[in-house]
């Protein structure tokens, strides 16, 4: 737990202060985002926790004991750091790197070594081929991963990221944002997330503290945060859309899609009675057609049947090219996303594995919206 | 030319003994400046304002003419190599402590942000981090300041210190060519040949941090 108490800082030679009586209690195993636009605070918040930064007034305290007692150096190896430019050590292999805070906790080698090929599993780098390998061999994406797993190498109960996820493309930003907060359901640490971008907010933060000139502007859930904005700063942060903002609320698995999917071959008999009682009930009339390994071959639009009509299930079939999927982990936002970059208006939602579950429309995200909200 | 041959395999010992001599006094002044100049080149990362007073005083020693300096430090330590040995750490400075510095201010601030924020030690960060990472840079500014020690080594002989440099003088003095050639060849090659050294290493350095 991370409890700060009326802390302030003031840079010596500047009447204003940078942070003015910030009062602020992370709870373990909670994402805590601070946002804000540059130049709030947030990031100054960020490193006075682990004592880069020294505050000039108040209290902070982690796991309760406060950090002016704590030596700066054993405190900082027990908090996890991720910062955008990632500062990776370009002299060290990735195995090295990722091993930083063992080797200066003296952990035994053979420790190490189990270690960092756990961490390398967990953020999905392919031991064999890049342990022994130099961060510039790799790609942004997998250097944030070294990233992560660095900070993540010593289990420490806390870990402080900086915009972590801010130099990446968007769909590598948020692959990983989706992959953290599948690793962050198992590991449970107690995070402070720095970001200015109200999306990534919303999307990982169990709370979202809004700061604006050195200030604590609002503190509270995401749902809190877009729906009873305090004041109008907040308000003009979270923008007029806050209707989409509520899609990053909601992952993809939650909802129940319109249009089921049917294997081809093992349930033909069930597709076409479906076919042939075909009632109108959502505003995108499709069933889903996967193989028997759950693959999605395509679509069956639904019209009404006339009686008589022989076409078979094969010539009824939209096959789409290329078929969006979206991983069920990922939240409604990212599937509108796919939807408007699909040609079809339709994405396939696809469980770890790659087994595909159902069929998501743009009717499917209006109502998980109104239902939710 | 025929004469020019005869002149070396004739003199070879002489020659063989002065080529020791220089290498030794060059190698002293270099011991001494490179402890030096990576201790200032270093020390000196940590304050931007006195960084650049240390730099242009070091390149203010490097305006004074080579021999006067020499000649300065006679009254200070009296004739032969020891005022030449002086004179030479003094010029060689430069290069290496505006290499060391600029090879550690030169790392990108985020490697030494994340070092520091994960829990490493100034020390650790110092060794393993800013030494490993400044290297290329501060080997090529040690480098240049080799090969400059073994071109200027050869005017130390004006003050009595002995190596290469004596047979260019005395052989001015005599108006003996043949004497002369033997003193610029064997500094020149040796100074190419140290040079192409070091540079292999340098690019080896190179190799380590990329």
């Amino acid at each position: 737990m991370i409890r700060l108490e009326n802390v302030s800082k003031i840079y010596p030679g500047q009447g204003e202060p940078v942070i003015e009586n910030l009062n602020l209690e992370i709870q373990s195993g909670e994402i805590c985002v601070l946002v804000g636009e540059s130049g709030c605070g947030k990031t100054t918040t960020m490193r006075m926790i682990n004592k880069i930064i020294p505050h000039t007034g108040g209290t902070i305290y982690v796991d309760g004991k406060d950090i002016s007692t704590i030596d700066a150096t054993e405190l900082r190896l027990n908090i996890g750091y991720v910062i955008q430019e990632i500062g990776l050590f370009p002299h060290y292999t990735i195995e090295k790197n990722i091993a930083t805070v063992p080797i200066e906790k003296k952990w035994d080698k053979q420790r190490i070594a189990g270690r960092v090929k756990e961490l390398m599993e967990l953020m999905e780098l392919d031991y064999d081929a890049y342990a022994k390998k130099k961060p510039r061999h790799l790609s942004g994406g997998q250097r944030q991963r070294v990233g992560v797993a660095r900070a993540l190498a010593a289990d420490p109960p806390i870990m402080l990221m900086d915009e972590p996820f801010g130099a990446l493309d968007p769909i590598t930003r948020m692959n990983l944002q989706n992959e953290f907060i599948r690793i962050q359901a198992r590991i449970k640490k107690t995070i402070v997330f720095v970001t200015h971008d109200i999306d990534e907010a919303v999307k990982m933060g169990d709370k979202i503290a809004v700061m604006h000139q050195g200030k604590l502007v609002q503190f509270g859930s995401p749902q809190d945060i877009l729906t009873r904005p305090t004041d109008e700063f907040v308000e003009n942060l979270v923008g007029h859309n806050r209707i989409l903002k509520r899609f990053s609320l909601i992952e993809c698995r939650a909802i129940n899609p319109s249009a089921a999917v049917y294997k081809l071959d093992s349930e033909r008999a069930e597709i076409i009675r479906r076919i042939e009682n075909f009632e109108r009930t959502s505003s995108f009339p499709v069933i889903g057609i996967i193989d028997d390994d759950y693959r999605p071959i395509g679509y069956i639009p639904m019209f009404k049947y006339e009686a008589g009509d022989e076409t078979p299930i094969e010539d009824r079939i939209k096959k789409i090219k290329p078929i969006q999927t979206i991983e069920d982990s990922a939240t409604l936002f990212d599937a509108l996303g796919r939807l408007f970059s699909s040609s079809e208006r339709c994405v396939f939602r696809m469980e770890p594995g790659g087994r595909c579950t159902g069929i998501i429309t743009m009717g499917d995200l209006f109502e998980a919206v109104r239902v939710n909200g | 030319m025929t004469s020019l041959i005869d002149f070396i395999i004739r003199q070879q010992d002489l020659i063989l003994s002065r080529l020791a001599e220089h290498s030794a006094m060059v190698l002293t002044a270099l011991s001494i400046s490179i402890v030096v100049g990576v201790t200032i080149g270093y020390l000196i990362t940590y304050n931007k304002h006195v960084a650049k007073v240390v730099i242009y005083m070091c390149g203010m020693i490097m305006t004074i003419p080579s021999l006067a300096l020499f000649v300065f430090f006679i009254p200070i330590f009296g004739l032969g190599p020891r005022p030449a040995i002086a004179g030479l750490v003094l010029y060689t400075l430069l290069p290496i402590v505006r290499n060391v510095y600029v090879g550690i201010t030169n790392i990108d601030p985020a490697i030494i942000m994340a070092a520091r924020g994960m829990g490493m030690t100034e020390l650790a960060i110092t060794f393993k981090i800013k030494i490993p990472l400044a290297l290329p840079v501060a080997f090529a500014g040690i480098r240049t300041a080799v090969v400059m020690g073994i071109g200027l080594g050869a005017i130390a002989a004006f003050i009595a210190a002995g190596g290469l440099g004596v047979f260019i003088f005395q052989g001015i003095n005599r108006g003996n060519t043949n004497m002369i050639l033997v003193g610029a060849l064997f500094t020149t090659i040796l100074a190419v040949i140290v040079d192409r050294v070091m540079q292999f290493i340098q690019r080896q350095t190179e190799k380590m941090v990329r």
